[in-house]
């Protein structure tokens, strides 16, 4: 699946859109296999650049979700309490939270050719 | 055989061996396997005697006769591995024969009737059961005092790192952190935590054992402890562990021993001589306690003695008159772990084995525990990868590296496993093997069936190669096959629930009310 | 040693296979010095006659033989024969963890009526499939409820088991749970419910009963509900006497209900092991601590169970797991569901059993003093406040081979020297009854 070029990534795997949107990359999800459960943070929620703000589960692991940017939780997807396997299906277009942010923090981010060259070093593919 | 079973419908066999149902499935009202003795007092109005707090509906509360409980659960028990059947090379968990003596010496009255709360002059035989075992394990593991109120191993590691923590703050400073290495059980950094400590993470050198130089660098006056297992996870003894123990004191912290594979150790080397501090033993592993589908365990902590004023209350202590007793006076003690004095009922169990054993069944106990390890090892590692070369004491870690290449990863063959008629290996773990096949075959099993093993892994290897869908898609034999887990998770049904009051009832449930 | 399956030239046969020349080889890693010289100082090796009579004189030097009257967390019930047959066959009892389902329905599938049996009894929507015991349980929930509400402080009823208490203060000082006690009403000795309105703060997380509490007497735990809601804090209602949910109203108004199962057919045994057991509200699920086996399909479409939603647990992850715990009592779980299945909907005859020898030895036996708490209901268990102290009225019933109630001076010293626990079950005779109220009286 190819990473949307206008989204950026962080190198935990990461998207984040320029309209606040957060979610994890399609390779995030393959790594993880089966998803389960999504655990996110309360709207209003301060959210700081590298720090967990919510985790991801499969059957057998549980991720952190990393922050990319500084900012506060203006929305969760809900809808992913009944359907965590969105995220599988979709990684791009599923979102987890929406975040209010200054957007110069994007700048700092990998574009997503840059985020395609870590994962292909990462994976030695 | 086709796949369909085609002759007479509700052949027994299949009835009794492919569905037995949940125990509310087969439930009918007014059937009853019980009668209460009679009331030799007057009655009582319960409505009367509660007033609102009276209960008046039991639910889905089964009712069956006695024969149908004893099919229902007998029938159960066929769908479970065991011991009883078979080898059970589950690493880490030592799944050695359970002495059936045990069992019966358990259930003596005067042993399973006793109450917690009866006089302590009533008591000595129960105290004195505590105090055989107590000076054994101590001997065993070369230790000072001993608590045998943890509940499991986990429960040890609780009580084991509240100790640490009072030593620490009556020296005045509890410190701030537990180095784990990353090959630990998952438990140590959980039990780290629930004591308030911070975690730090102790990298393994390239052997798989704790790196000298890293440990020298990260221990500091702030390092409460270093919680360490040994022989390690790859069932490697730490040949440098009274370095590791000089560099703690060193700086004032002390060495915690997970006790998991003592079974590796017992009758042969004692923790207590290699600088250990403080410990706890797995009744159910090490000393054949049943592991009953997960329990009850047993996790008693054993420390030197600059640890013993702060043991969990009561400690049992002899009397001048030579009785023993509870003491509860205490002052520095961490508090209670649990109520009263432990699981007793395995304190027994622990306790036969080892006059089953004595000190010569003991050592030949360890010595063939080790070499069932060491024979697997030598028999399996021109098929399987072998991350560490380093001598294997009581278990063997491969990988699934060589069988990989093919899709066949080490679930994939744990599960076939069970096809030729054992249980899986552990799986997955320790985390510092990619791929990881944890072998413990125990003391308990004889070369006849180590052979039967050792021809089942080299065939599994063989049709890793061959045949890799044949492993991937394992188990094939089983009642049930691979179980859909994902599901399970997102959509969990944790209890039965009575079908809704308005579903009709089909011609088979119908019948039942007949 | 008989446990040992190996001939003398199996293990010679084995070294030359592996290639070494004596045992001592395979130790070759530990350092000479670290290896023991001499012999375990153990007991010597006995055989199998001679451990169980090593263990009937242990047995004999204890209170063989004598009426009790002790309950107070531990319960003499009588235990069906068919939960020892269950338990006692070798594919439930020397199994494992059911991690490879496949090889362990019959664990699961017990485990999961276990759950809906526990789900069912207390009124909770989800229940583990067992935790080490009570007391550690009530702590556990406590932690839980912290997770759960964010808020920090426990609110904890001082009659709640003394010895639970003690197991939470241990606890909960590590996790720097704040813990306060609320007193009781000294009329109907059940929680003050003015003083517990106004223990509870802002930061309040919890508030931990019992019910039947330690005096036996049973609490209002709806009025307590409505307190503890009022102010944004859990309700957590320990059980220790699991036999009188036959009969006693289930706490359906707690959000988290602690129990120890070891009523339900789980020998008294010393004090362990025993079952302990938390059931919630389905919404605290992923707070939930201990294992949890759960309905699935197998990939030809049958039914089956595994271990679900193991990601809360220790060995994934980690130092960020609801609990360190690892094992649970799944043997002690299997006894329980054996005698649940026996009572079925029996168990209120049991409990009824129950109340009624509990009446009349309060009767009784209360006649020989004052049975304190009256102004509320009780379960099996009567506060006595007897003519002579406990320790003296104890010393002459065991002249008569007679176990009295418990002496409450050293859990509750307002009560004084002559307050005693007393419990009586289905097991305990008119006779026992009458013994002991003749010496006392």
């Amino acid at each position: 699946m190819a990473y949307p070029t206008e989204y950026r990534y962080t190198k935990e795997h990461e998207w984040i859109a320029a309209d606040g949107r957060i979610g994890i990359t399609d390779y995030a999800q393959s790594t993880l296999g089966d998803i389960v459960f999504v655990e996110l943070p309360a709207v209003g929620a301060e959210l700081k650049a590298g720090e967990s703000f919510g985790t991801v589960e499969s059957v057998k692991a549980v991720s952190d979700l990393y922050s990319p940017v500084n900012g506060k939780v203006l929305e969760v997807n809900e809808a992913l309490n009944s359907a965590p396997e969105s995220v599988n299906a979709d990684a791009n277009a599923t979102w987890m939270i929406k975040a209010e942010f200054d957007a110069s923090q994007l700048e700092s981010l990998l574009t997503a050719e840059a985020y395609e060259k870590f994962i292909s070093e990462e994976t030695g593919h | 055989m086709g796949d369909k079973f085609v002759g007479t419908p509700k052949k027994a066999s299949v009835h009794v061996n492919q569905n037995e149902d949940l125990i509310f499935e087969k439930s009918s009202p007014g059937k009853k396997a019980y009668r209460l003795s009679e009331l030799d007092v007057p009655a009582v109005d319960a409505a009367a005697l509660l007033g609102d707090a009276v209960r008046t509906d039991l639910g889905v509360m089964p009712e069956l006769s006695e024969i149908e409980i004893v099919r229902h659960f007998t029938r159960l028990s066929t769908w479970n591995y065991a011991i009883d059947l078979g080898m059970f090379p589950l690493g880490s968990c030592t799944m050695k024969y359970n002495g059936r003596v045990n069992e019966l010496v358990a259930r003596l009255e005067g042993l399973a009737e006793a109450h917690p709360y009866q006089p302590e002059s009533l008591s000595q035989g129960v105290l004195e059961i505590m105090q055989v075992l107590s000076d054994s394990l101590l001997d065993i593991t070369g230790m000072d005092s001993i608590t045998l109120q943890p509940a499991a191993g986990a429960h040890g590691e609780f009580t084991g790192i509240l100790l640490v923590r009072a030593y620490h703050e009556s020296k005045g400073n509890p410190r701030k952190k537990i180095l784990i290495p990353d090959s630990a059980h998952g438990t140590n950094p959980a039990t780290a935590a629930v004591v308030g400590y911070q975690v730090q993470n102790l990298k393994s050198n390239a052997e798989g054992m704790v790196d000298l130089a890293e440990l020298e660098k990260l221990v500091d006056e702030d390092t409460a402890a270093l919680m360490l297992t040994n022989p390690s996870t790859i069932g490697v003894f730490e040949s440098e562990i009274h370095k590791i123990a000089d560099i703690l004191h060193a700086k004032g912290a002390l060495l915690y021993m997970d006790g998991a594979n003592m079974n590796a150790l017992v009758g042969k080397v004692r923790p207590g001589d290699f600088g250990v501090d403080v410990m706890h033993l797995n009744l159910h592993k090490t000393f054949s306690t049943p592991h009953g589908g997960g329990g009850p365990g047993s996790g008693p902590v054993a420390c030197k003695k600059i640890l013993e004023p702060f043991l969990p209350t009561p400690v049992l202590a002899t009397k001048t008159d030579g009785t023993l007793t509870l003491d509860y006076n205490r002052p520095q003690s961490v508090g209670r772990v649990r109520a009263w004095y432990g699981n007793f009922g395995m304190f027994i169990r622990a306790l036969a084995y080892i006059l089953a054993n004595g000190p010569d069944g003991l050592r030949q106990t360890t010595e063939d525990a080790v070499l069932n390890a060491n024979y697997l090892r030598a028999k399996l590692e021109d098929v399987f990868d072998l991350p560490f070369k380093t001598a294997s004491m009581h278990e063997v870690v491969f990988s699934d590296k060589l069988q990989a290449k093919n899709g066949v990863k080490t679930g994939d063959m744990g599960k076939r496993l069970l096809d030729y008629g054992f249980h899986a290996y552990t799986v997955s773990f320790p985390l510092i093997v990619a791929g990881a096949m944890m072998i413990e075959p125990t003391e308990s099993e004889s070369r006849e069936e180590l052979d039967l093993l050792v021809d089942a892994l080299r065939q599994i290897a063989r049709e890793a190669e061959e045949n890799p869908e044949l492993v991937k898609t394992a188990p094939h034999t089983t009642r049930l096959r691979r179980l859909d887990e994902t599901t399970a998770a997102r959509k969990p049904i944790l209890r039965w629930k009575a079908p809704a009051a308005s579903t009709p009832l089909t011609p088979d449930t119908a019948a039942k009310e007949w | 040693m008989r446990y040992l399956p190996k001939s003398p030239s199996d293990r010679e046969a084995m070294l030359a296979d592996i290639g070494a020349k004596s045992i001592d080889d395979l130790f070759s890693t530990v350092p000479a010095e670290y290896r023991l010289s001499r012999d375990l100082n153990v007991p010597r090796q006995h055989g199998e006659q001679e451990v169980i009579e090593h263990f009937k004189a242990f047995a004999e030097k204890n209170a063989l033989g004598y009426a009790s009257f002790l309950g107070a967390g531990a319960y003499r019930h009588y235990r069906p024969v068919l939960i020892d047959t269950v338990v006692s066959r070798g594919e439930f009892l020397t199994s494992y963890t059911p991690y490879q389902p496949e090889i362990a329905q019959g664990t699961l599938q017990a485990l999961f009526e276990f759950q809906t049996m526990i789900c069912e009894l207390t009124g909770m929507e989800i229940s583990n499939a067992s935790m080490y015991d009570g007391s550690t349980g009530a702590a556990e929930a406590v932690m839980m409820a912290v997770r759960v509400t964010g808020r920090n402080g426990a609110v904890v009823a001082r009659t709640v088991h003394p010895e639970y208490r003690e197991v939470l203060t241990t606890y909960a000082q590590h996790q720097s749970i704040p813990k306060t006690e609320v007193d009781y009403d000294p009329a109907t000795g059940r929680v003050d419910l003015a003083k517990l309105d106004a223990a509870i703060t802002d930061d309040t997380a919890c508030v931990l009963i019992q019910s039947p509490n330690f005096f036996g007497t049973i609490e209002d735990v709806a009025a307590i509900a409505e307190i503890a809601h009022k102010k944004g804090a859990l309700l957590i209602v320990s059980i220790a006497e699991a036999v009188s949910l036959g009969i006693v109203k289930p706490p359906t108004e707690a959000d988290i209900v602690a129990m120890e199962a070891q009523s339900f057919g789980v020998p008294v045994g010393y004090g362990g092991p025993y079952c302990g057991v938390i059931a919630c509200k389905e919404k605290f699920l992923r707070q939930m601590p201990g294992r949890l086996a759960g309905e699935t399909k197998d990939m030809d479409g049958k039914r089956g169970f595994v271990l679900t939603l193991s990601t809360r647990e220790q060995h994934i992850r980690r130092e960020k797991a609801t609990s360190n715990i690892c094992t649970n009592q799944s043997l002690v779980a299997l006894m329980v569901t054996v005698f649940l299945t026996v009572y079925g909907k029996g168990l209120k005859e049991l409990g009824e059993q129950n109340l009624a020898k509990a009446h009349y030895a309060a009767q009784t036996i209360g006649g020989t003093g004052k049975v304190l708490f009256g102004g509320a209901p009780r379960f099996n268990e009567f506060v006595l406040q007897g003519s002579k102290t406990a320790e003296v009225a104890n010393a002459a019933l065991l002249q008569k081979k007679i176990v009295g109630g418990l002496p409450l001076e050293k859990f509750y010293p307002e009560l004084g020297p002559n307050a005693s626990l007393w419990c009586a079950t289905e097991l305990t005779t008119r006779a026992q009854i009458d013994a002991a109220a003749e010496v006392l009286k």
